[in-house]
């Protein structure tokens, strides 16, 4: 049978993505940050899983406004690197797992989660950053990926409690799949940014690194945060925080088991315009 | 009953939800064409023509003429479809997003670099009266 072994937090700034793929990451703007992720990096080196479920959103490169999805998810054998507007990140295609997609598509929404399915999309910096971050730059991604795409770009978006309910239901998902996988989820985005307006560059140490408390230690007090805290506090696009609560749903310790196990926690500012962090979670089941 | 909207008292910041979109539904939908390199290139070679086939209104087209972000975002734009504007014009998002402040592009990232924008004094529209 399938299991979730790990939960893996991300920012997915472009600007890192763009960082590595110009071969900027040892300059000193950058370097703090990298030498940041070596801890990251060598875990996943140890603990590569067979499947990624990569909850992001997408920036306007795949979904225009004819269709705004709450949450969709990824069905296919492969998605490419989106064109962005300044050419196609240099990246590797990322490779799906269709038979867990159709198989998360029956469970999670005879579950009572109104996917929508995609069945050709393209993938951008919120999927691929994250993967550069934990991966590098092989040739290949190492593992598959299963895009799942979550609605913070235009209001409403789903809550924190909602959020946090579909990562349970991936996990039960996760474990009624019959092939013997391990499979992570990542919530990516944030943390506290504002890309608009004349508050725009407004970062929130305090209210970031209270959010990574709680949400590895009260998830469900953390999912009743309400948006417009997110927004008035952690910035118009720290909203995509939301995303990490799909991630920390996924973790045993909802479903009636033992709290996970915190092995890196990462927290800097600024890369661009946005606060990053980077937490990892280890499933209390992955460990005998 | 109206929709609660407890987000347009925070200062400085215009949250996209669907009344917004719905005014900048092709002022969005022109900036994501610009995804693609060949429409890029038409659009460099003669903007108001390029323009010309997207129903938006004079305010937006102004808007975009002058590479006003503010005002393009109040006219119902979002930043992450507006920002294939910038691209276009070869600005990264650094650059984008501080022509919307009080700063330039290099105070902006100082600013960015020592820490970003505090909340303090940030989170509610009173606090920002008397400002300019």
């Amino acid at each position: 049978m399938a299991r979730v072994t790990a939960s893996v937090y991300s920012s997915h700034v472009p600007a890192i993505g763009v960082a590595m793929d110009l071969g900027k990451t040892d300059e000193p703007a950058y370097q703090p940050l990298f030498a940041g992720y070596e801890p990251a990096r060598e875990w996943m080196s140890d603990n590569t899983p067979d499947v990624v479920i990569l909850v992001f959103n997408d920036h306007a490169n795949a979904f225009g406004l004819q269709m705004v999805p709450t949450f969709a998810l990824g069905m296919s054998a492969e998605y490419e690197p989106a064109d962005e507007g300044w050419g196609p990140r240099p990246v590797p295609a990322v490779v799906g797992h269709p038979a867990l997609s159709a198989h998360l598509a029956h469970s999670v929404i005879q579950d009572d989660f109104d996917l929508t399915l995609v069945n050709e999309i393209p993938v951008d910096h919120g999927c691929t950053v994250p993967l550069s971050i934990m991966f590098g730059q092989p040739e290949a991604w190492p593992c598959a990926v299963i895009p799942l795409f979550v609605n913070v770009v235009q209001y409403p978006v789903p809550s924190g409690r909602r959020c946090l309910e579909l990562g349970r239901a991936i996990r039960r998902a996760v474990e009624t799949f019959d092939d013997d996988l391990d499979v992570q989820v990542w919530g990516t985005g944030g943390m506290s940014h504002q890309l608009q307006g004349p508050r725009a560059g407004l970062i929130n140490q305090p209210w970031d690194n209270a959010f990574i408390d709680r949400l590895v230690e009260d998830p469900e007090g953390q999912a009743a945060v309400n948006h417009v805290e997110y927004v008035r506090e952690a910035g118009s696009e720290g909203i995509e925080l939301v995303m990490w609560l799909v991630a920390r749903g996924a973790m045993g310790d909802l479903a009636g088991g033992v709290a996970p196990t915190e092995v890196h926690r990462l927290y800097h500012v600024p890369a661009s315009n946005t606060a990053v962090g980077q937490l990892i979670l280890e499933d209390a089941s992955a460990r005998p | 009953m109206a929709v609660d909207k407890p987000y347009l008292n925070i200062p400085g910041t215009t949250v996209f939800d669907t009344d917004q979109a719905a005014k900048g539904y092709y002022l969005n939908q022109f900036a994501m064409s610009l995804m693609n390199a060949e429409n890029r290139e038409r659009f460099k070679t003669d903007e108001a023509a390029y323009l010309e086939d997207w129903a938006m209104t004079e305010q937006q087209r102004d808007a975009v003429a002058a590479r006003d972000f503010n005002q393009m975002i109040e006219l119902g734009g979002n930043i992450y479809f507006l920002a294939k504007i910038g691209a276009t014009d070869g600005l990264n998002y650094l650059q984008i997003v501080s022509s919307m402040t009080s700063n330039d592009a290099e105070g902006h990232a100082e600013m960015m670099r020592n820490g970003g924008r505090t909340p303090e004094g940030n989170r509610y529209l009173h606090e920002w009266e008397g400002r300019d």
